[in-house]
């Protein structure tokens, strides 16, 4: 899934000074599984924005709603009738969501109140981790099912560098060293060869490095 | 802030394994504690979430805590402990708006402990008359925001 | 190895012709200062067989390697230019590549580069479009078959002297004999090793790397660092990553007199360099003397590097 963060509320307090009334918007999609941008956050943050709000003596009229997903248009057009209500539009959904909104609703502010931080998934409750970089050509099956370019703070393709520190990364001793894994992961199961001739220079077209990226699927298109 | 006859509004959410009974402990004992303290008894700390702690503070509470069980006694096994960090959570949202997060606060204690529930409701009586009235004005007070942003 | 010489610098010469090689090392400055990077390169002239020029090394922004190299050939020193895959794509790296040659650059050595996180400059993107051993494979496609990364022709290829880095002291030890033999399949001629400290884990090292042939197709030159304090010693040990500095030579600098851990250190390095002058596999030796430049010439005069051989 798409893993975000929160974003601070005093940024978020300054995003909207300017607005009297103004709905927080969540999504049912990834936001919610990484708990960031689901009801409860809409709610949490809809209450904490009032008492910002309050304490100022500025009062804010706070709505509180939820889209199945912000990054359909179908979804998004569920708030037509009422969106042009409000001052501005808080959106608790990945980069993607106030995008599709700002692009259905050209009159209308929209303000993130999220930071989109990558593809990953929940190792544990409450902890989420980086598992894929999108680049656009998966090749983790020359790695035993893990991912260099994402879990390599160099993106190695002739993983470890002289960095690697008992299993874990040089930059921060809270991170694997995916490539340690890699290697031990070969040895054990006596593949060990796989990894003795030199991966091959990648081709980063396909990844964000060739230009914002499209996806058609024929059969579905009109 | 604070004035001599500030007579602050506290939300106590009790749980009924222990808290609400040391409550009931004290009653019995003929301990008085402050009456500024109004309780809510949850079936487990567990029960109380983020949000009704905003609440309470957007609805003009001076003061907030949660009495569970003492670590390690929780009925539900770990509800205290999830509403532990919850209670860090809204002192961080208070602390980042600008408020004392000593206003919400989150206390341990057994059904048996009737003397430790007064004095945590008094402990808490004063640290709120301490801080003063909350900063969050009535909705009468505010004022809307004179520019309109509305394109 | 054909008869050839591949690049025609003086550390390969030095090399092929069967002399126990010794380079130096030389970091640029931190700002423009000219004067500055000559008076740290000079105790090296006629001391080594070349000097690496450290590219931004520990992600610190420094005068760029290929310059401060420029103005060494200018100063009749060998310059081992570094390049790392931190900072460069690959249309910079093929064009610094053609640009160094030009210039009379001839060695090149080819490393990952520290991460940016460490630096002064944190805030940075970073690049890696190649790794090291890609980098090493692209200047050996430049040289050998004359030919960009695309396959198109380069007209004039540059020829150079590819060195790579190896650190056989960090994780996992049983995979560091491989990547090196990878380094050497992917066009290396010369490796310089990271500051050796542990003999025992090295001799081990190098006795499976001459096992698989390594040494024949490759030159292995082995890192000296000499400790000039215990604080350096006991920062190397825990700080730095992938360094293996045994206890065992923290206590000796301790045990030294008062005042003298400077000469102890100098001591210990004399001793490694007699070693690896006998080991097996071994064809040279890479003093790194941080910051300690000027005491390079007195270090190889001790060590009986000098003088430097002419070829």
């Amino acid at each position: 899934m798409i893993v975000a963060d929160e974003k601070s509320l005093p940024e978020i307090l300054d995003m909207i000074k300017d607005c009297n009334h103004i709905l927080v918007l969540g999504c049912k999609g990834c936001v919610t599984v990484c708990n960031v941008g689901g009801l409860k956050e809409v709610q949490i943050l809809a209450s904490a924005l009032r008492i910002g709000r309050k304490k100022d003596g500025r009062i804010v009229k706070v709505d509180e709603e939820i889209l199945e997903r912000q990054c359909d248009p179908e979804y998004v057009a569920q708030i037509k009738d009422r969106v042009q209500n409000y001052d501005g539009v808080v959106s608790l959904a990945c980069g993607v969501g106030p995008q599709f909104l700002s692009e259905a609703y050209p009159d209308q502010h929209f303000f993130p109140a999220v930071n989109t931080k990558f593809f990953g998934g929940a190792v544990a409750h409450g902890i989420w981790e980086e598992r894929c970089a999108g680049c656009g050509n998966c090749i983790i099956h020359n790695f035993d099912g893990l991912c260099p370019i994402a879990r390599c703070s160099k993106s190695l393709m002739n993983g470890p560098c002289g960095g690697s520190s008992n299993g874990k990364c040089e930059i921060d001793k809270e991170i694997l060293c995916i490539w340690d894994s890699i290697v031990r992961k070969k040895m054990a199961s006596g593949q060990l060869n796989d990894l003795l001739k030199v991966m091959p220079i990648k081709d980063w077209r396909t990844a964000r490095d060739g230009g914002p990226r499209k996806r058609i699927k024929e059969d579905l298109t009109k | 802030m604070t004035t001599d006859n500030f007579e602050p509004k506290i939300l106590a959410f009790c749980c009924k394994y222990c808290a609400y009974a040391a409550a009931d402990l004290a009653g019995s004992m003929r301990l008085s504690y402050p009456s500024n303290v109004k309780v809510i008894q949850v079936p487990c700390t567990g029960r109380v979430d983020i949000t009704y702690l905003l609440r309470a503070i957007e609805d003009g509470a001076d003061g907030v805590y949660v009495a569970g069980c003492l670590e390690g006694e929780c009925h539900f096994l770990a509800g205290n402990l999830r509403t532990k960090k919850r209670v860090k959570y809204v002192k961080k949202v208070l602390a980042d708006l600008k408020i004392e997060p000593e206003r919400v606060e989150m206390f341990n204690l057994s059904s048996a402990m009737g003397p430790r529930f007064a004095e945590i409701a008094n402990e808490m009586t004063d640290r709120i008359k301490k801080l003063g009235p909350s900063p969050i004005k009535n909705n009468d007070q505010c004022k809307e925001v004179k520019h309109d942003c509305s394109r | 190895m054909s008869n050839d010489l591949k690049s025609g610098s003086n550390l390969e010469k030095v090399l092929r012709s069967g002399h126990f090689a010794f380079t130096g090392e030389c970091g640029p400055p931190k700002g423009a200062n000219i004067e500055h990077l000559k008076e740290k390169m000079h105790p090296l002239k006629g001391n080594v067989d070349a000097v690496n020029v450290t590219d931004n090394q520990t992600a610190v922004v420094r005068m760029s390697s290929w310059a401060a190299s420029t103005i060494m050939v200018q100063e009749g020193i060998e310059p081992n230019f570094q390049m790392v895959c931190r900072d460069r794509n690959r249309l910079a790296m093929m064009s610094d590549i053609l640009g160094v040659y030009v210039m009379g650059i001839r060695n090149m050595l080819c490393l990952s580069g520290d991460h940016q996180k460490f630096g002064n400059h944190p805030e940075s993107k970073n690049v890696y479009d190649i790794d090291s051993l890609q980098l090493i494979s692209l200047a050996k496609k430049m040289r050998d078959e004359g030919k960009f990364l695309n396959g198109e022709p380069i007209d004039v290829p540059p020829k150079i002297f590819i060195g790579a880095a190896c650190n056989p002291f960090a994780d996992p030890f049983e995979f560091r004999v491989y990547r090196l033999a990878k380094k050497i399949e992917a066009g290396a001629d010369f490796v310089q090793t990271q500051c050796i400290y542990n003999m025992k884990k090295f001799r081990e090292f190098m006795k499976m790397a001459v096992d698989m042939g390594l040494s024949e197709k490759c030159y292995i030159l082995a890192g000296v660092t000499p400790l000039k304090s215990i604080g350096m010693a006991q920062y190397m040990a825990k700080m730095v990553p992938g360094m293996d500095v045994p206890n065992e030579l923290i206590q000796r600098l301790k045990g030294a007199p008062k005042g003298k851990a400077a000469e102890e250190g100098i001591k210990i390095a004399l001793e490694q360099i007699e070693e690896f002058k006998e080991m097996k596999g071994v064809s040279g030796v890479h003093l790194m003397a941080i910051e300690w430049e000027h005491r390079v010439p007195e270090i190889a005069e001790r060590a009986g590097m000098l003088p430097r051989p002419k070829v």
